[in-house]
């Protein structure tokens, strides 16, 4: 029976999910909904939660000393290493098991949570390494798009066109010219992982990705759609309305692979453009007015089509094929 | 416990990998380097064939050794790794984060030359490189002293009054790879000196969850800086106590530093490291042509034992001080270490500063004997750097 929203909302009116209120995340903000999510669902499992946070947005807001909304274990170390900080405590609890230092009963879910910058860019090498060595850690990545932490600048994950401060749309440059890069791949081809997309638009599709996460047998990896109101210039209660016309315009495919075995786990009947997408943020206000903006545009919904089409191709290609 | 010591002439890197595989940390994460790797490939070896219940961390890079020590130190277990030059720069913000969580962590770092350009072998720049990021920091002089103080180490950064990682540096390749005699204890003496780990907030006690690594800002930094230096300051009045333990249980004396003839000595040379030996087999011969010359190796780097070098060097003729790195456009490392705490004495000695061995070139004792000599004939000029064994 897959988790739904009804039993964990009654479970965790008085259950501490793990993070409080009284954080200073921004209203309307992504992050908390899926730290929450993915809290509620590993408690309702029966997992004890130990979580890493990479330095970012959702780390300086959340522990302010003397103050923390955490009331699990927690541990920040620095921006690039949540990864590998985690890879060191989850081998610690099997030494110490092993060695009969630690009870054995406690069912210990090992959680890293990283923004894009800590995940796409400088986090890279050690999320590599900690999905290659196998570590039975969850890393969940709060994709906002942009290093928002410092104010909104470009990061590996910022689309084209969106303006940032170190990418500004100018009147030479049209903003950032490069894709996002795809960090879904860049994982799931690390073979032996747990890989999915997730969205605050589709919360049955994000719990039963976490619940498939934490009993994989081995790393896992969940991409969340996080938008940030503050730097996309939309009002904070759109965030789940932007999420949602991000699955709906192909922007962010809801799909998973598993020991690269590929399944699109949602499929609209109809997709909407992705200018409506674009249209609905400030952040591409000054695509907008370029010459150029329908060519920027008409590439990007060119490359989202061809994604598309590549990732059905995939699910029945890799079906029933494992690759371990 | 009888004390049943077997005598066997082994690398550097074996007798550590050695005191390593007697502590049996519970995780061990490392990157091999130049000339750190024997380390980690003897210690790999212990893992594979079960000689030790040590879990192993074969990580992508030193940056995220460390970061695994430190995750997996915050989490409870007892935590080691190993290092040399730019691994240990490439950790450097982490070197910082392990001191600044208090987290009891040794890591022997076995010395060597900080590129660029690049260069494998010793000299002590990347020791240098961390000597204010809050570790304890000690210096050997051979592999007995290496094995030693890698056990004693532990005791050091896990004492409570302490709680702070430390470095255990030994001479790339001089100490690393070559071969000495080592006294090895029984594995139980070794087991019983460095005792269990009593972890402080595990990440692991779900029961009694911490927040570790909060954003400290200016309400709060300044403080726990000044709890770092406190413990600091405990490290120098608990070391005493825990080398009378390491002596009543191994029968080897260890102290901040190591007067050499030093009663009457009237010249005295300060150094760190292998260069010691060097250091002694010319003393002796001077003294044999009736110099009244000393020797004071440094044990303990950081914290610096001031007072102790205050009391052994006041009134003397003159001290010369050798370093292997350099700090551009400043004084060499322990020359200005020596040096400030010189000027706090009653009687201060003549002065000099000798920079040698960067980049592991040959110290010999014609060239150690040529300072002396300098200090002998009165030939000090104090904040004058000079060089030993370099083509001018």
């Amino acid at each position: 029976m897959p988790v739904n929203i009804k039993q964990l909302a009654q479970e965790f009116d008085k259950k501490e999910i793990g993070i409080t209120q009284g954080h200073r995340l921004c209203p309307g903000c992504g992050a908390p909904i899926t730290v929450k999510f993915v809290m509620m669902v590993a408690r309702h499992l029966g997992y004890e939660p130990v979580v890493g946070l990479a330095t970012g947005c959702l780390e300086v807001s959340t522990t302010i000393y003397p103050y923390t909304a955490w009331s699990v274990p927690y541990i920040h170390n620095a921006f690039e290493n949540v990864a590998a900080t985690m890879s060191g405590v989850e081998t610690a609890y099997r030494s110490l098991k092993n060695k009969g230092k630690i009870p054995e009963d406690k069912k210990y879910a090992f959680i890293a949570f990283g923004g894009d910058g800590g995940t796409y860019d400088i986090g890279l090498q050690s999320l590599s390494g900690m999905v290659e060595r196998g570590h039975k850690v969850l890393y969940v990545l709060y994709d906002n798009e942009g290093y928002m932490n410092t104010g909104n600048q470009r990061s590996g994950s910022t689309p084209p066109g969106s303006d940032t401060t170190t990418a500004p749309v100018g009147k030479k440059l049209p903003g950032k010219v490069q894709l996002k890069k795809n960090i879904v791949e860049i994982v799931a081809a690390h073979e032996n992982v747990y890989a999915a997309t997730a969205s605050l638009s589709d919360p049955m599709d994000f719990f039963t990705k976490v619940e498939k996460a934490l009993n994989f047998d081995g790393p896992s990896f969940l991409a969340v759609f996080s938008p940030c109101v503050r730097f996309w210039r939309v009002s904070e209660d759109k965030t789940v309305e932007i999420s949602k016309l991000a699955v709906e315009t192909k922007y962010w495919p809801l799909y998973e692979v598993e020991r690269g075995v590929y399944r699109v786990t949602r499929k609209p009947r109809q997709f909407k453009p992705v200018e409506e997408f674009i249209k609905a943020q400030g952040r591409f206000r000054k695509l907008l007015s370029r010459p150029d903006a329908n060519e920027i545009i008409a590439e990007l919904q060119e490359y989202l089509d061809r994604r598309w089409e590549r990732l059905l191709a995939l699910e029945e290609a890799t079906k029933d094929k494992p690759i371990r | 416990m009888e004390r049943v010591v077997e005598k066997v002439a082994v690398t550097g890197a074996e007798a550590v990998a050695n005191a390593m595989r007697q502590i049996e940390p519970d995780v061990v994460a490392a990157y091999p380097i130049t000339p750190q790797t024997p380390i980690v490939e003897y210690f790999a070896r212990f893992v594979a064939d079960g000689v030790v219940r040590t879990e192993m961390i074969p990580v992508e890079s030193e940056h995220s050794a460390m970061s695994a020590v430190v995750g997996a130190a915050a989490a409870g277990a007892r935590a080691m790794t190993a290092t040399s030059a730019n691994g240990l720069a490439l950790m450097h913000e982490i070197v910082y984060i392990a001191a600044s969580y208090r987290l009891p962590i040794v890591m022997p770092v076995v010395n060597r030359a900080l590129s660029g350009p690049i260069n494998i072998h010793c000299d002590h720049s990347d020791a240098m490189a961390e000597r204010d990021s809050g570790w304890i920091q000690f210096f050997v002089e051979t592999n007995q002293e290496a094995y030693d103080l890698t056990i004693l180490a532990v005791r050091l950064a896990e004492h409570e009054d302490v709680r702070l990682p430390v470095m255990v540096n030994l001479d790339g390749f001089i100490l690393s790879h070559g071969v000495e005699p080592v006294e090895f204890y029984p594995d139980e003496l070794v087991k019983k000196f460095v005792g269990e780990l009593k972890p402080l907030y595990p990440l692991l006690d779900t029961e009694h969850p911490v927040t570790w690594g909060p954003l400290d800002l200016y309400d709060y930094y300044f403080e726990h800086k000044r709890q770092q230096i406190e413990a600091m300051e405990n490290a120098k009045k608990v070391f005493p106590e825990i080398a009378k333990e390491f002596e009543e249980t191994f029968g080897r004396k260890y102290w901040f530093v190591e007067p050499y003839k030093l009663d009457d000595a009237e010249h005295v040379m300060v150094a760190l490291g292998s260069t010691n030996s060097t250091i002694k087999y010319v003393v002796d011969e001077l003294r044999e042509e009736g110099h009244k010359v000393g020797a004071l190796k440094i044990w303990m780097f950081r914290p610096f034992p001031k007072e102790e070098i205050q009391e052994l060097l006041n009134g003397r003729k003159s001290v010369v001080v050798l370093d292997r790195s350099v700090s551009f456009g400043a004084e060499a490392p322990l020359y200005e270490a020596v040096k400030s705490s010189l000027y706090e004495v009653a009687a201060r000695p003549m002065l000099g500063s000798y920079v040698y061995g960067l980049g592991g070139r040959d110290i010999k004792p014609e060239h150690i004997r040529k300072a002396f000599e300098d200090a002998i004939n009165g030939n000090l000029i104090a904040d004058e750097q000079r060089y030993l064994g370099l083509r001018e």
